[in-house]
């Protein structure tokens, strides 16, 4: 686990997955909490645990659990889109002491499959090899499954472009329309004005 | 694509003990060097670190692109364990930075939004750490040629690292092009709505102004007119 960053106590930070649907995603994490006495982060720290928040496009909570200190938490989108993973400490410390923060390591893998279990169980070498070219062939569909996602963004993305395009184009005719015709009212309405008033 | 199965599997018993040895080890399990790629909102005067603790003299790359928000830059830093500045740029919508590392430690790198006010940003980065390992374990050893099954694996993961990397690359650019096309929708829209409805004020205001001036009130100057 190497990349980390830090937190508050009771601070939510989040990340972003934009998702095919159907892919599976797992997540490593390790949480530190820093010990004013001994200036350092203690490796494990008892009762400290994590909230993991998984929310879908469509607004849907996937997934929400408290976690222990260190672990992993995993989840399979159904939607194709932007899911946000939120994480927060289970801390209650209300008040914040002076310099406290949280430290949590994360790896995230989208779409990938660990093969070390099945391959570990493997009876002899063919089945390994039979193993490994399904891992492998799994990762080929995921190629293929972002693929798509990817085509459906580009379709919304031209749709948007045309409806720009013609939302551009007639609102530039009404607005001449409307020019006009208030052009005309407004001298049809001041002759009459003037007419009535016996000024012409 | 059908090809990467294919290849490894149709052969004599004899050479299987090799296929699984060399190819197939190194193919799957070479998921290239450790790296992160994470995407994040940074809030509008936000700033946040990432650190990493990395031995000396190994090359890590960190690649970063603005997806969305405001005028689609931010600013970003990479400082070494003795707090040395490595790299600073401001104002960037992507770029891509390699380095050797000198000094063994924890590496912090920081994108700052701090210079915006309203815009909240959507930042996408990818740090890799190392070269990649040879994806066959004596590859760079060896005192005869590669064989044509374990040449056909290396290439079958070198197309592959390229699929991944292309995929990405797209994937980040249609989405910032798809942002922006949203965002000059929504503003063509307001914009046109707004015009007309000043339209209508302007004009139906002129008149009513210009009635006022001949009302009852200056019957003197009503003559006088324009």
């Amino acid at each position: 686990l190497a990349l980390y960053f830090h937190i508050g106590e009771r601070e939510e930070k989040c990340i972003i997955e934009d998702l095919p649907s159907d892919t599976l995603v797992v997540g490593n994490y390790k949480i530190q909490r820093w010990d004013i006495q001994r200036h350092d982060f203690l490796e494990s720290a008892p009762g400290l645990g994590m909230f993991v928040t998984v929310t879908a496009p469509s607004g849907e909570i996937l997934l929400s659990k408290l976690y222990g200190p260190q672990g992993t938490f995993s989840f399979t989108s159904y939607l194709s889109g932007e899911h946000i993973i939120c994480f927060q400490s289970n801390s209650t410390r209300f008040v914040a002491i002076a310099g406290s923060k949280l430290r949590i390591h994360l790896d995230i893998r989208v779409g990938e499959h660990f093969l070390d279990d099945s391959a570990a169980h493997a009876k002899d070498k063919v089945d390994e090899v039979s193993v490994r070219l399904e891992h492998l062939i799994e990762q080929i569909h995921h190629v293929s499954k972002e693929q798509d996602y990817e085509r459906e963004r580009e379709e919304k993305f031209r749709k948007t472009s045309e409806e720009t395009n013609s939302n551009i184009l007639w609102w530039a005719i009404a607005q001449t329309l409307i020019l006009i015709s208030v052009g005309i009212w407004q001298i049809k309405s001041l002759r009459d004005f003037f007419i009535a008033k016996k000024l012409v | 694509v059908a090809v990467p199965g294919a290849v490894c599997v149709a052969m004599p018993g004899a050479v299987r003990v090799a296929v699984r040895a060399l190819c197939l080890a190194a193919l799957l399990s070479a998921l290239g060097a450790a790296g992160t790629e994470l995407t994040l909102e940074l809030p509008d005067s936000d700033r946040r670190c990432f650190h990493q603790e990395l031995e000396s003299g190994i090359k890590f790359t960190l690649d970063y692109q603005v997806i969305s928000g405001g005028h689609y830059d931010v600013d970003c830093y990479v400082e070494d364990p003795n707090g040395k500045t490595i790299y600073q740029e401001t104002k960037k919508q992507y770029d891509s930075f390699p380095h050797h590392t000198e000094v063994k430690g924890v590496y912090t790198f920081c994108f700052s939004n701090e210079f915006s006010t309203f815009s909240h940003k959507i930042v996408y980065f990818d740090f890799q750490v190392g070269d990649e390992p040879p994806i066959l374990p004596d590859m760079n050893n060896r005192v005869t040629a590669l064989t044509q099954m374990e040449s056909a694996c290396v290439t079958i993961h070198e197309m592959l690292n390229s699929v991944i990397d292309s995929q990405t690359h797209y994937r980040l650019r249609e989405a910032q092009d798809r942002s922006r096309a949203e965002e000059l929708n929504g503003r063509v829209s307001y914009w046109s709505v707004g015009e007309t409805l000043i339209l209508f004020v302007v004009s139906i205001g002129q008149v009513m102004l210009l009635k006022s001036f001949f009302t009852e009130k200056r019957p003197s100057s009503g003559g006088a007119g324009t």
